[in-house]
């Protein structure tokens, strides 16, 4: 079976999980002799030739088509012009309204060109090339045949994955990565929110990450939970990371590593430091990552009077992370909402123990870790003593993650994608 | 006789090197030698030496009626020493004149004197000695704190140390209906005198000389000496008090800042009453009118002349405390690296760069730092800071 699948990234240049996702599953996707066509807004061409890769920056669109017209009144709820963009901070965002108030001019005209160069990033542009996407997807369904069923990951593609389907009439699966009520809270972006829920509604059948991100795509996107089924992430690399790495400070460590932003929720994490460097002064705490918090949370550390125990990294790249999780003793992740989260999973990789949110799809897959609501620190600040003073869980977590972790595979992800793929085309026929 | 009493500042900090986690607990050198060295040769070039040499020019000129006073720094002598010893030539140049009067402070621009009385004794009896060695025996009579800070307290403590008098900000909010333009004396301890800075014609020179949206723009040498000439008769001394990059640096070559002040000694005998006096001269031979109040204490920064520029944000004050907490350990420690490094982390600058007032002075403040937001500023200093104590924590281990 032939896969067009559409995502946004795909590595080596990712900013997120969901490059590494895709990646991912077209490795399992190759052990089961599955065919994908890999669209990307941008080619860099140094990625590993695992897939059929198509530059959506090197196709050209025929505005002869009269069905692209139809098409592209559809796509006007984009509001190319909209202010409203996701994944800016407010100094960003200011930023960005500055521009588009008063220096940009380029819009309609660029948009309408017959190719365009994607910059296949989160920048200000992202609604823009999120519709244009949309037409470079129209026009490969049209141009070609050889696809079954049609895949989109996340809601960048999502408009994309429609538009491929009503040109070629075949089926749509839409891949939930994460929500905007995961990244947002209750304040979501509401065009962001509008794409996702067209795009879980004109599929066929929708993927979820996890039962967490299933429940939100049912209560807050109105999917009838049969069209959903969950399939959790799983690690390209099981093995154990022995990094000769070595700790240069006596106190033992504690990390939170990830975007400082509400979603991770650092907020509880500065609050359970709190706690434990109270009862225990032989910790340090590290907050590796930026984000918009980032500033709040350098504050509220200040406040508690905690500043020479409690340590800011910055936004960590390549050795650095691996670093820090083989110097950290515990790894916390109190996210607000995960749908999946795979850095918990890297922790294990390092043999170090980790406490999670029951907020988080890695919850359901992960069961030696210990598991806490985010929002309750009282919870986090006893798990992290624990865990720093009792090393027998210390030891079983590591022993028994790293087990856990060989049954995360991509290939048994991909053998239930493809099952998901022939229900979805047995329905159509 | 009336007289116009110059007093320039002439400070450096060691700026932090970005320092960042990973090398707690193993790099032990916090110092960022190129900005360091950078930022005092450039200076060097548009202010420090062509200003002494001008000064010293009108010195030789007026045989000695034209003088000034200057406050040195400690970090600021050790810098000129490492980096630009042509620089501290020119300052021995025109100390040996005799008509320029050295000012006693913290040797590391420290704001020891809100917090140790102990510390602060020890600060002021290290610059005195390092004076001593760089200026042939050279003994300052007169005080000035970090940044002019001043208080009732911080002005006993000093008379204790043995100063005649010391300086500080003719602040609005102290001095009510008082002219700045006289001798005061301490509240707790009357023997010291007290001078103030005329802050509207200091100001004047230091931030609005250049500035050409000022009403008063462009400030000629006839045009100040008027408004010396205007005020009351009685009025005894005129405090003029700046830093002394306000001369090529904060006002560039370009604005005549130079050719002002060529000028104005001329201007000031031919057209004026005023002559020029340093500190210790003017304390010798006018009384004081009554003594000045200061309960809390005063600086000469922003519009608040308090401390705000230095403490009272959660971070600033988090960083302060952490840092003197260590006091008491630091006087059972003899390494004299680690001494260096206590007194350089004491450097009013550190926390200054971490100052939240964005939104009135912040424009001045964003000048003055090498970080991007006072958060960043924040987080290297307690980096360095948490090696810091790591490192005295070791020393008084393997000492004991």
């Amino acid at each position: 079976m032939k896969v067009l699948m559409f995502g946004w990234e795909f590595p080596p240049h990712i900013s997120g999980g969901l490059g590494t996702a895709c990646y991912g599953l077209i490795q399992g996707m190759n052990v089961h002799k599955q065919e994908v066509i890999f669209v990307v807004p941008k080619l860099w061409g140094d990625e590993e030739p695992v897939a059929d890769f198509v530059n959506a920056s090197g196709v050209t669109i025929d505005y002869r088509e009269r069905r692209f017209k139809k098409l592209w009144k559809n796509l006007t709820y984009l509001e190319v012009n909209s202010y409203l963009v996701p994944y800016l901070g407010p100094q960003e965002f200011k930023k960005y309204t500055d521009y588009a108030l008063h220096d940009r001019t380029d819009v309609a005209e660029s948009i309408f060109s017959t190719n365009y160069q994607f910059s296949g990033k989160y920048g200000k542009n992202l609604m823009e090339e999120v519709s244009r996407y949309a037409l470079v997807g129209a026009q490969i369904a049209r141009d070609r045949s050889d696809f079954a069923i049609i895949h989109a990951h996340d809601w960048l593609a999502y408009p994309a994955g429609i538009a491929a389907k009503e040109i070629s009439g075949k089926p749509l699966v839409v891949h939930v990565h994460a929500t905007e009520y995961d990244r947002s809270g209750e304040s979501v972006n509401f065009p962001v929110f509008e794409i996702e829920r067209a795009g879980m509604h004109a599929a066929d059948h929708v993927v979820a990450v996890s039962q967490l991100t299933k429940n939100i795509c049912v209560r807050k996107y109105g999917i009838p939970p049969e069209k959903i089924t969950v399939l959790h992430n799983a690690v390209l690399d099981a093995s154990i990371i022995k990094s000769s790495f070595q700790k240069k400070v006596p106190e033992k460590i504690v990390t939170f590593l990830g975007r400082i932003t509400y979603q991770k929720g650092p907020e509880y994490f500065v609050e359970a430091a709190k706690k434990v460097i109270e009862r225990d002064p032989n910790v340090r705490f590290v907050m590796a990552g930026s984000g918009d918090l980032l500033n709040k949370m350098v504050d509220r550390v200040a406040e508690l009077r905690m500043g020479t125990k409690f340590h800011f990294t910055g936004f960590l790249k390549g050795d650095d992370v691996d670093h820090m999780y083989a110097i950290s003793d515990v790894y916390v992740m109190p996210s607000v909402s995960e749908p999946f989260g795979i850095a918990p999973l890297e922790a294990v990789r390092h043999n170090t123990p980790v406490i999670i949110s029951k907020q988080s799809g890695v919850a359901e897959v992960l069961n030696n870790a210990i598991k806490i609501d985010f929002w309750d620190v009282d919870a986090m600040a006893d798990a992290i003593f624990g865990l720093l003073h009792y090393q027998s869980i210390a030891r079983m977590f590591t022993e028994l993650g790293a087990d856990e972790l060989k049954k995360l595979k991509w290939e048994h992800v991909a053998a239930k994608l493809v099952t998901v793929y022939e229900k979805t085309l047995a329905q159509r026929a | 006789m009336r007289t116009l009493t110059f007093y320039f500042q002439v400070h450096q900090p060691f700026r932090l090197k970005p320092y960042r986690f990973f090398d707690i607990g193993e790099d032990h050198y916090y110092w960022n030698d190129y900005l360091n060295r950078n930022v005092i040769r450039k200076v060097a070039q548009k202010c420090y030496l062509p200003m002494n040499s001008l000064l010293l020019e009108l010195i030789q000129r007026y045989e000695g009626r034209f003088k000034v006073a200057f406050s040195i720094s400690g970090t600021f002598l050790d810098q000129m020493e490492a980096y630009a010893p042509d620089v501290l030539e020119s300052f021995q140049r025109l100390v040996a004149t005799g008509h320029v009067e050295l000012l006693n402070e913290t040797y590391s621009h420290s704001l020891a004197a809100l917090k140790s009385k102990e510390e602060f004794a020890s600060l002021v009896r290290k610059h005195q000695e390092r004076i001593k060695t760089l200026f042939n025996g050279y003994s300052p009579s007169v005080f000035r704190n970090t940044e002019l800070i001043y208080s009732d307290q911080i002005g006993a403590m000093v008379e204790g140390l043995g100063f005649k008098g010391i300086l500080t900000e003719g602040a609005k909010h102290i001095l009510g209906w008082k002219s700045p333009n006289y001798v005061y004396s301490n509240a707790l301890k009357p023997n010291l005198k007290v001078l103030l800075k005329n802050f509207r014609l200091s100001d004047d020179i230091a931030f609005r000389f250049g500035d050409k949206t000022w009403g008063d723009f462009p400030l000629t040498t006839t045009k100040f000496v008027s408004w010396l000439n205007a005020l009351p008769k009685e009025e005894p001394v005129v405090n003029l008090f700046m830093d002394y990059e306000t001369f090529g640096e904060h006002q560039w070559a370009e604005t005549g800042i130079f050719d002002f002040m060529r000028h104005l000694p001329e201007t000031v005998f031919t057209q004026s009453n005023f002559t020029f006096a340093t500190p210790s001269e003017v304390l010798a031979t006018l009384p004081a009118v009554g003594s000045i109040h200061v309960p809390t204490p005063i600086s000469w920064a922003d519009e608040e002349r308090d401390l705000t520029a230095w403490l009272g944000n959660d971070m600033q004050d988090e960083a302060f405390d952490r840092l003197y907490e260590l006091e008491k350990k630091i006087r059972k420690v003899k390494d004299p690296e680690l001494l260096r490094d206590w007194e350089y982390l004491q450097t009013s600058d550190h926390f200054y760069y971490i100052c939240t007032k964005f939104f009135s002075d912040g424009s001045v403040h964003e000048y003055f730092s090498p970080y991007d937001t006072p958060y960043d500023a924040f987080i290297n200093y307690m980096n360095v800071l948490s090696d810091f104590i790591l490192r005295v924590d070791t020393h008084l281990k393997n000492s004991a």
